[in-house]
């Protein structure tokens, strides 16, 4: 006996708002910005997992799978990124990040 | 409604899930931001194994917090961060943050919790009837139905691992380095020049001839 399915798919939609305020509060901050993005990926999984297990098709599973194959190589070239622009600039500050003069 | 301990579990890990959330986007520290979302990752395995998907929580364990974690608390480390000026405007967007999430959670629950859902009692089910391990299952159908996805994802890594390299590696001016093309190129004739030396004719002299020029 678990906890009904909507309880989950709540919890998965909590996280996803936890991170969607974290973009949002730290627009200056790439470093956290990267992290709500996996925080986000993590709840979009907790839903995948959710469905699959209550409804009994492993396709799901499959699908967390491959979300975690893209979202470590999205925080690893996310990662080499920021490794290049401090060496770059000596700083990762939003602001800082204008010489495209958008 | 009863509390059985799966039940109990599931919503003790789920507190601890959203308190890890909060902390991660709150935290001034980002190495604590790192580690709480270490928290998060962790607790949502468990509450994955709760749910029965157990090759899934071991992979996030062991690959997400043994790798990418590490490789952003590297980072993390290694950068100088000014942390006062990354807070500007932390205040400033919290009311309109606030009501988006706000928002998007009550639309959610509002679906959820309405009567599409309500005659809804799945409970999570073993995906066999036992008589195969979850990762058994799991690898039946990856390597059947989505062996080409499966190909793609390993192609996927390739790249990002490339690229990585390709944007952290240094070239720097004053190392002293051998081409490799060049050096796979080389032809004996470049490096080893015969000479046709012709053959010199040294004098005989006999150790007799010697005695007699010396008297």
């Amino acid at each position: 006996m678990m906890a009904p399915l909507s309880h989950v798919l709540t919890l998965g939609a909590i996280l996803f708002a936890i991170s969607v305020v974290g973009i949002f509060l730290n627009r200056k901050n790439l470093i956290v910005l990267l992290m709500s993005i996996e925080l986000m990926l993590l709840a979009v999984n907790m839903n995948f997992v959710a469905f699959s297990s209550y409804s009994g098709d492993p396709a799901g599973q499959i699908f967390v799978f491959f979300i975690l194959t893209v979202a470590a190589a999205e925080a690893a070239i996310g990662l080499a990124i920021l490794v290049t622009l401090f060496r770059n600039l000596r700083s990762i500050h939003v602001d800082d990040l204008d010489s495209l003069k958008g | 409604m009863d509390l059985s301990f799966p039940t109990l579990c599931f919503y003790l890990f789920s507190a601890i899930l959203v308190f890890a959330g909060l902390r991660v986007i709150t935290s001034r520290n980002p190495v604590h931001a790192v580690l709480h979302l270490v928290l998060a990752f962790f607790t949502s395995g468990m509450i994955w194994m709760l749910m029965q998907a157990e090759f899934l929580a071991i992979a996030i364990v062991l690959i997400y917090i043994g790798a990418v974690m590490v490789l952003f608390l590297f980072v993390v480390m290694m950068l100088d961060m000014n942390v006062d000026r990354m807070r500007e405007g932390f205040w400033r967007y919290l009311p309109v943050g606030l009501v988006v999430a706000a928002i998007m959670v009550a639309e959610m629950a509002v679906v959820l919790n309405g009567h599409y859902f309500s005659g809804v009692t799945l409970q999570p089910s073993p995906l066999t009837d036992g008589s195969l391990s979850n990762t058994r299952e799991l690898a039946k159908i990856i390597f059947t139905d989505y062996a080409y996805p499966f190909e793609l994802a390993s192609l996927i890594l390739l790249v990002a691992m490339i690229a990585a390299v390709m944007l952290t590696h240094r070239r720097r001016e004053s190392a002293r380095r051998i081409d490799p093309a060049q050096q796979i190129a080389v032809k004996a004739r470049d490096r080893l020049v015969i000479h046709s030396v012709a053959p010199e004719k040294a004098d005989v002299v006999t150790s007799a001839q010697q005695e007699e020029s010396a008297k």
